[in-house]
C-alpha cells in the first residue's frame, strides 16, 4: 500500500471524478469530494514524510522500469508542492456546500464537483509525475476542466472568459508540446531524469534552445506572468466563488512549479541561468508584473478583480526569487508558494462568503463590514495584511527570504523594488479596511448582523489562522524549502 | 534541396503560422476555433514527420522487414488528437453559450456589449460578481 503512493495521490480524484455522477444527491456528492480531498491530503503527507526521511521516491507506473516506462517521481519539491494543492482543495472544497448551493442551479452542483475532481487530478497528476508528456496530458486535463470550472459563473461575461483563457491556453500548452517534440527529437526520451542527464551533452544546440523557448514561454502563459497575465483577471472575477478560491490557491502554484521543474531540473541551472540572460528576463518581467499589476489593482472596483490583479504581482516576487537562482533565493520562492496559496484561498474564501450574503463583491458593499460581518471582515483584514507581507504574517517571511537573497547576491536594487512594491499592497488592502472599519454602513442594512454560514466561515479562519500560525513558527516551511532548494541546487550541478 | 529535403517541415511551419495567425486576427469566435485546430494539427504532423524512418515500415513483426519507424511519436500524438477534438468540443460548447448570451459569435459586438454592460456597472447598478 505504501509503496503505491504516489499512483493513489492521483489516481484516487481522478476515478473518483466520474463516480460522483453515481450519486444523486448535491450533499452526498459534497461529502463524497471532502472525502477524496482528505484523502488525497492524508497520502501527501505520508509522501512528504516518506520523502523527508528517506529520499526521493521513483515509481513505475504498471512495472514497466524508468527510462522507457512512465516513472512518477517524488522528491522534495513536489512532494511539498502536492502537499500545498491537496492541503488547500480540503480547505477550499470543505466551505464549498453553501456557497456552491447558492451560486449554482441545482441540477449543475453535481456537475461542479466532478469537473472539481478532474481538476485536482491534473494539478497533483502534474505535479506527481516525471514524464514530460506526460505532464502535458495532466495539463490538459486540468487546464480543460477549469474552463468549464470558470464557465459555471452566473454572470454571461463568465463565457467570454473562460473562452478567452481557452485560445490562450490551449496555445500554451501546444507550445509546451512543441517543446516536447524537439525536446524528444534530440534525446530519445521523455523521461525527466532521463533528459537532464542526456541534455547538458548537446551543449547549446539551436533545437534545445528551441525547446526551451517554446516551453518557458508554454508554461509562462498558464502562469500569468506579467505580460502573458491578460487571461487571468476575468477569468477569475467571472468565476463562482469557490472556482476562484481553488484556482487562485493552486493553479498558478502548478504552473510555477513546472517552470522550476523545467529551468531547474530538466534543463539545468546551467543551461538555463548562464547561457541565456535567463536571470535578468525573469528579475525584469517579475518585477515588472509585481508594479503593473499592483497598480493596475489599485483602481478596481469589483474586489475579486483586485486580488487577482493582486494574484498577477504576486506570481512576481516568485519569479525574481527563481530569476537570482540562488538557493535562499529559490527558498524564498517555496515558501511564498505555500504562504501565497494559504492567504489567496482564506481572502477568496472570505470574499465567497461575502458573495453568499451580499450577492457581489464591489468595494461598495465593504462599506460598515466591520459591523455587520465582523468575521469575514476581519479574516479579508488579516489575508491583506499577510499580502502586504507585515511581520507575525506568514507573508514577512516569505519577502524576508526574498529580500535577504537578493541583498546576498548583489541585486540591492531588486531589494528595494520587492519592498517599494509592498508597499504598493499597502494601498489596495486598505482601501478595503479603510470602507469596512471606518465607513458607515448603508442605512437599510445598518442594524442587520448577517454572517456568513459557518461552514463557509471555519473553512476560510482556518487559513487564516494559518497565515498567522506559520507567520509565528516557521519551522515546518522552512525546514522543507530549505531541504527543497539545497536537492534542487545540488541535483541538478553535473 | 533544404526545401524538398525537410518538406514535411515547411508544411509544419506554414500551417502553424496560418493556425496562429487565424486565431489573432480573426474577430468571428468560430474561424478562431478553426485556426487554433489548424495550429495543433500543424504539431501533429510535426511529430508524425519526426517519428517517420526513412525507409522503415509500419513497426510489426513481418518476416524480411528490418527497418521500422518510430511508433512512440505516433501513438503520443495519438492522445494529443483526442486533447484536441476535447478542446474543440468545449471550445464550441461555449460558442453556443456565448452566441445565446451575447446574441452573437463576433468579438467586436461582444466587447462592445462587455463594455456597455461595464459602464452600466460603474454607474452604481448592483450585479453579482
Amino acid at each position: 500500500m505504501l509503496s503505491h503512493l504516489p499512483i493513489l495521490q492521483v489516481i484516487l480524484p481522478l476515478v473518483a471524478a466520474p463516480s460522483c455522477l453515481l450519486i444523486r444527491r448535491a450533499t452526498l456528492v459534497w461529502l463524497f469530494t471532502l472525502g477524496v480531498s482528505l484523502a488525497a491530503l492524508a497520502v501527501s503527507v505520508l509522501l512528504l514524510q516518506q520523502v523527508y526521511s528517506t529520499g526521493p521516491i521513483s515509481y513505475a507506473l504498471g512495472g514497466w522500469d524508468a527510462p522507457w516506462g512512465i516513472e512518477y517521481r517524488i522528491d522534495l519539491l513536489n512532494a511539498w508542492v502536492l502537499l500545498i494543492v491537496s492541503g488547500l482543495s480540503a480547505a477550499v472544497i470543505a466551505a464549498a456546500r453553501s456557497s456552491i448551493a447558492r451560486e449554482l442551479a441545482a441540477g449543475r452542483q453535481i456537475l461542479f464537483y466532478t469537473l472539481y475532481l478532474l481538476c485536482f487530478a491534473g494539478l497533483l497528476g502534474i505535479v506527481a509525475t516525471g514524464d514530460v508528456f506526460n505532464v502535458f496530458v495532466f495539463l490538459e486535463i486540468s487546464s480543460l476542466a477549469s474552463y468549464a470550472l470558470l464557465a459555471l459563473g452566473r454572470d454571461r461575461r463568465a463565457l467570454w472568459a473562460s473562452f478567452q483563457y481557452l485560445i490562450m491556453g490551449t496555445i500554451g500548452a501546444t507550445f509546451i508540446l512543441i517543446g516536447i517534440g524537439f525536446l524528444y527529437m534530440m534525446t530519445g526520451t521523455l523521461n525527466m531524469a532521463d533528459l537532464a542527464a542526456r541534455l547538458p551533452a548537446l551543449g547549446g544546440s539551436t533545437t534545445v534552445l528551441a525547446a526551451f523557448a517554446f516551453i518557458f514561454v508554454g508554461i509562462c502563459l498558464k502562469l500569468a506572468l506579467f505580460p502573458l497575465h491578460l487571461w487571468l483577471p476575468n477569468a477569475y472575477s467571472y468565476a463562482p466563488s469557490i472556482v476562484t478560491a481553488f484556482l487562485a490557491a493552486t493553479a498558478t502554484k502548478v504552473a510555477l512549479y513546472l517552470l522550476l521543474r523545467f529551468t531547474v531540473t530538466v534543463f539545468g541551472v546551467e543551461f538555463a541561468l548562464a547561457s541565456l540572460p535567463l536571470e535578468l528576463l525573469l528579475i525584469g518581467l517579475g518585477l515588472a508584473g509585481v508594479f503593473a499589476a499592483s497598480a493596475v489593482a489599485i483602481y478596481q472596483t469589483d474586489i475579486k478583480r483586485m486580488f487577482a490583479y493582486s494574484s498577477v504581482a504576486q506570481v512576481g516576487y516568485m519569479v525574481v526569487g527563481i530569476g537570482i537562482g540562488t538557493a535562499t533565493a529559490l527558498q524564498a520562492t517555496l515558501l511564498h508558494l505555500f504562504n501565497h496559496a494559504l492567504m489567496k484561498g482564506g481572502l477568496f474564501l472570505a470574499l465567497a462568503g461575502l458573495v453568499y450574503q451580499v450577492g457581489g463583491c464591489r468595494i461598495d458593499s465593504f462599506r460598515g463590514l466591520g459591523r455587520t460581518m465582523p468575521w469575514t471582515m476581519a479574516a479579508i483584514a488579516i489575508g491583506g495584511i499577510s499580502l502586504i507581507g507585515m511581520p507575525l504574517t506568514v507573508g514577512f517571511v516569505s519577502k524576508w527570504y526574498l529580500v535577504t537573497a537578493a541583498i546576498d547576491a548583489g541585486f540591492w536594487w531588486v531589494a528595494i523594488l520587492v519592498v517599494v512594491g509592498s508597499l504598493l499592497a499597502v494601498l489596495y488592502v486598505w482601501r478595503l479596511v479603510e470602507a469596512g472599519y471606518l465607513q458607515s454602513p448603508p442605512e437599510a442594512l445598518a442594524m442587520i448582523r448577517r454572517e456568513a454560514p459557518p461552514g463557509l466561515l471555519l473553512p476560510t479562519w482556518l487559513l487564516i489562522a494559518a497565515n498567522l500560525y506559520f507567520g509565528v513558527d516557521t519551522r515546518l516551511p522552512v525546514a522543507v524549502t530549505a531541504a527543497a532548494s539545497q536537492f534542487l541546487l545540488g541535483g541538478a550541478a553535473p | 534541396m533544404l526545401l524538398t529535403s525537410l518538406y514535411n517541415y515547411w508544411v509544419v511551419i506554414a500551417l502553424m503560422m496560418i493556425g496562429l495567425y487565424m486565431v489573432i486576427a480573426q474577430g468571428n469566435l468560430i474561424k478562431k476555433v478553426i485556426g487554433l485546430n489548424i495550429f495543433q494539427t500543424s504539431v501533429f504532423i510535426f511529430y508524425i514527420s519526426a517519428g517517420k524512418v526513412d525507409g522503415g515500415g509500419a513497426p510489426i513483426l513481418v518476416q524480411g522487414e528490418n527497418l521500422y519507424s518510430n511508433p512512440l511519436p505516433h501513438v503520443l500524438i495519438l492522445t494529443a488528437i483526442v486533447v484536441g477534438i476535447a478542446t474543440t468540443a468545449l471550445a464550441l460548447a461555449l460558442v453556443i453559450r456565448i452566441k445565446r448570451a451575447y446574441g452573437s459569435v463576433e468579438e467586436r459586438d461582444i466587447q462592445a456589449a462587455e463594455e456597455f454592460q461595464a459602464a452600466g456597472q460603474d454607474a452604481g447598478e448592483h450585479k453579482p460578481c
